[in-house]
């Protein structure tokens, strides 16, 4: 036969918790009463937190921040996914996930308020600090996961990334590199419809982000990233194969329902219909739906959980506000290098000069 | 005739002329379609001309790779890089080949592409959105530098870049973007390139800035205790050598003004270049006012690193009183 198929490949899809909050029991992750009201809990607590932020911005008291509103499932479910030992890598729109993982809400702040104090990763933390630079982080977590496997180490590395990430070549040579080494990575594409201004159809003509794992030779799978059960149990299990030596590229459909940072209009770019469309397809309001009708969560819980969240924010913000007062200019010629070379003294000490002589 | 217009809107008004001048002129970039650009420089255009400006992936390699090929096709590609912070991501396409086709091809191909993108830092933006690299690029064999700083040279050095038959990076201030309004002629505009705007005249002290250093001069230069001559290169390559060293062989003093980071910086290779050609008209060493060699802080520490008038003042002082 002078031509036949050389391979064939497809994609699956999966979900867990339909639209309107109705669960396939048979897919349900094994989660305790207090794992699933923790899910709840996070995305709570993050979309509250972008909410302020974006306030907080208008208000000129912080810079411009990227909100993950509308993508807190896929955010805390794969957050709560990891292990401690695990690398979590993110890109610039994580708060959902950075909020899960622990990291304290004032160092969001401060790195919203340009201070590189809020970008400190504790010693011993498996948090890369945020990648502006779109898709430069997948080639990161593609060296954490060959570290990995190159120790031998029992753990995962999972790097967060964009559908308009996917379109850079950083991202091509992730995949493929993950997979010539046997990285430990999941690569987690938050498919939020949204490059800025361009659509997915328009990033790409690729029926999915998941299959650009095919040409890499790694798994691809796509998940409903609105589903935070769904997204839970792909991650999980993404995880779990990785740290086998299997990458993995996992698609999670979601939206961005706020504007892509704070200095943008989307209304310039997409209907009120479609914002609209999205709104009722909303992964908290979902999953509360869920939780209601299994009966783990009710009006009194929901009361309690906004109260937790209000003060614990509201402290937060004290704290930013506290320490942006504490910010000392001369800092930036610290962290440069191990030991600052004679000319970079030289320079600090002329700044400090400098500085005494205009205040 | 003029119109009073802010550089933005001397940019876009420019882009217009030209697509219009030239249907070869192809306008593309990430959101500078529909959205007509993060800064809006493109706005409205894609209505007037649909087949000669198009959204590109976030590519940045990508971007310029193509703009290689399309300029060997016989067009003239106009590529907007979103910051110019990640022109890094398609450095190896603009060093490797945007500036070398002529060479490699011995002369038989050029690359008439005008890169542009918004420079600089004072717009309290994200890591990665402050950055200037003019030295990086003026350190490339091939490549030609236009760094405007006034809504008049934005449109001149525009359209010089495009009709240019070599490669441009075209860096623009971003805090002079809507910062800043002027006269800007309504009819053909072009700045040669290689041509320096002695901005004011003064005997004291020659005082060289660009971009957004220019305005910040200026301030400096009204409050100091000397009379400057303030000049704008306009295009960093090439440099107008000879208006700066006319003026420093009459003032003999010198001050070269950057937000880039001080070593390697242009205000090195300026003074070197004042060293070789006018050392013995010196009557003080040649001050660099620049930033500092760090990263570009985020935005809390950012007026600490951008030179202000005070500093530029205090380096004006220091070359006077030498
Ligand atoms: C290398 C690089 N190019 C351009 C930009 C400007 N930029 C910031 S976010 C963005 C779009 C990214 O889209 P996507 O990867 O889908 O992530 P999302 O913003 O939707 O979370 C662009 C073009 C950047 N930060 N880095």
């Amino acid at each position: 036969m002078p031509r036949e198929r050389a391979a064939e490949f497809t994609i699956d899809h999966v979900q867990v918790l339909d639209e309107s909050g109705e669960a396939d029991e048979d897919l349900v992750p094994n989660l305790s009463e207090e794992e699933l009201l923790d899910l709840y809990r996070n995305m709570k607590r993050a979309r509250r937190f972008d909410t302020r932020a974006i306030a907080l911005q208008r208000r000129g008291e912080i810079g411009t921040i990227a909100p993950a509103i509308g993508q807190e499932a896929v955010q805390v479910a794969s957050a709560t996914a990891l292990s401690e030992a695990d690398w979590m890598v993110p890109s610039f729109r994580e708060s959902a996930a950075y909020l899960t993982r622990g990291i304290d809400p004032h160092l969001l702040l401060w790195y919203a308020m340009g201070m590189e104090e809020g970008a400190e990763v504790p010693e011993g933390e498996h948090t890369m600090p945020p990648s502006i630079a779109v898709g430069a982080q997948t080639l990161h977590g593609a060296g954490l996961g060959w570290g990995q496997a190159i120790t031998d180490d029992d753990a995962a590395s999972l790097v967060f990334f964009g559908d308009g990430a996917s379109s850079e070549g950083d991202a091509y040579e992730a995949f493929n590199m993950a997979g010539v080494f046997d990285a430990h990575t999941v690569f987690l594409c938050q498919n939020n419809r949204y490059a800025i201004s361009v659509p997915t159809e328009n990033q790409t003509r690729a029926e999915t982000i998941a299959q650009k794992a095919i040409a890499g030779g790694i798994d691809g799978i796509q998940v409903d990233g609105n589903d935070v059960l769904g997204t839970y149990k792909v991650v999980t299990e993404a995880l779990e194969q990785a740290r086998q030596g299997n990458p993995i590229l996992v698609e999670a459909l979601t939206y961005r329902q706020s504007m892509h940072t704070t200095a943008d209009d989307p209304s310039v770019y997409r209907t009120p219909e479609e914002e609209a469309e999205w709104e009722e397809r909303d992964p908290i309001d979902r999953y509360e739906d869920y939780l209601r009708s299994e009966g783990v969560l009710d009006d009194e819980t929901v009361a309690e959980i906004e109260e937790d969240v209000e003060t614990e924010l509201e402290a937060a913000i004290e704290r930013a506000r506290e320490g942006e007062k504490e910010v000392v200019p001369a800092e930036m010629f610290d962290h440069v290098f191990d030991e600052l070379p004679q000319s970079l003294r030289k320079q600090r000490d002329e700044f400090r000069r400098e500085e005494v002589d205009h205040d | 005739m003029t119109e009073q217009l802010n550089m933005l809107e001397a940019i876009r008004s420019t882009l217009r002329a030209e697509m219009e001048r030239d249907d070869g002129v192809i306008v593309y970039g990430q959101d500078v379609g529909r959205n007509g650009g993060v800064f809006r420089a493109t706005q409205g255009l894609i209505d007037d001309y649909p087949g000669q400006i198009y959204d590109a992936p976030v590519a940045e390699s990508g971007i310029v790779g193509m703009g290689v090929g399309l300029a060997a096709h016989g067009l003239t590609p106009v590529p907007e890089i979103q910051f110019s912070g990640f022109m890094h991501q398609a450095f190896a396409q603009i060093q490797q080949h945007a500036a070398r086709l002529r060479s490699r091809s011995r002369g038989t191909m050029n690359c008439p592409m005008t890169i542009r993108a918004p420079s600089g830092g004072g717009i309290r933006a994200l890591e990665h959105h402050s950055e200037s690299f003019e030295a990086g690029y003026a350190h490339t064999p091939g490549l030609q530098i236009a760094y405007p700083s006034s809504p008049a040279d934005a449109k001149g050095l525009l359209a010089a870049s495009i009709r240019n038959p070599d490669p441009v990076i075209f860096l623009e201030p971003t805090r002079l973007y809507r910062a800043v309004s002027g006269e800007v002629p309504e009819e053909e505009h072009l700045v040669p390139f290689g041509e320096a705007n002695v901005v004011e005249e003064g005997e004291d002290i020659t005082v060289v800035a660009w971009g957004a250093m220019r305005r910040e001069t200026q301030r400096a230069a009204n409050n100091a205790d000397a009379d400057v001559e303030l000049i704008d290169p306009r295009t960093i390559v090439p440099l107008d050598e000879e208006t700066i060293l006319d003026s420093v062989r009459k003032t003999g003093r010198c001050v070269v003004v950057h937000e880039a980071p001080k070593t390697a910086g242009m205000a090195a290779e300026i003074t070197a270049r004042i060293n070789d050609e006018a050392l013995m008209y010196l009557e003080a060493p040649v001050e660099r006012v620049t930033g500092y060699d760090v990263p570009f802080p985020l935005y809390a520490r950012e007026e600490d690193y951008l030179p202000d008038p005070e500093r530029i003042r205090s380096g004006i002082e220091r070359a006077v009183e030498y």
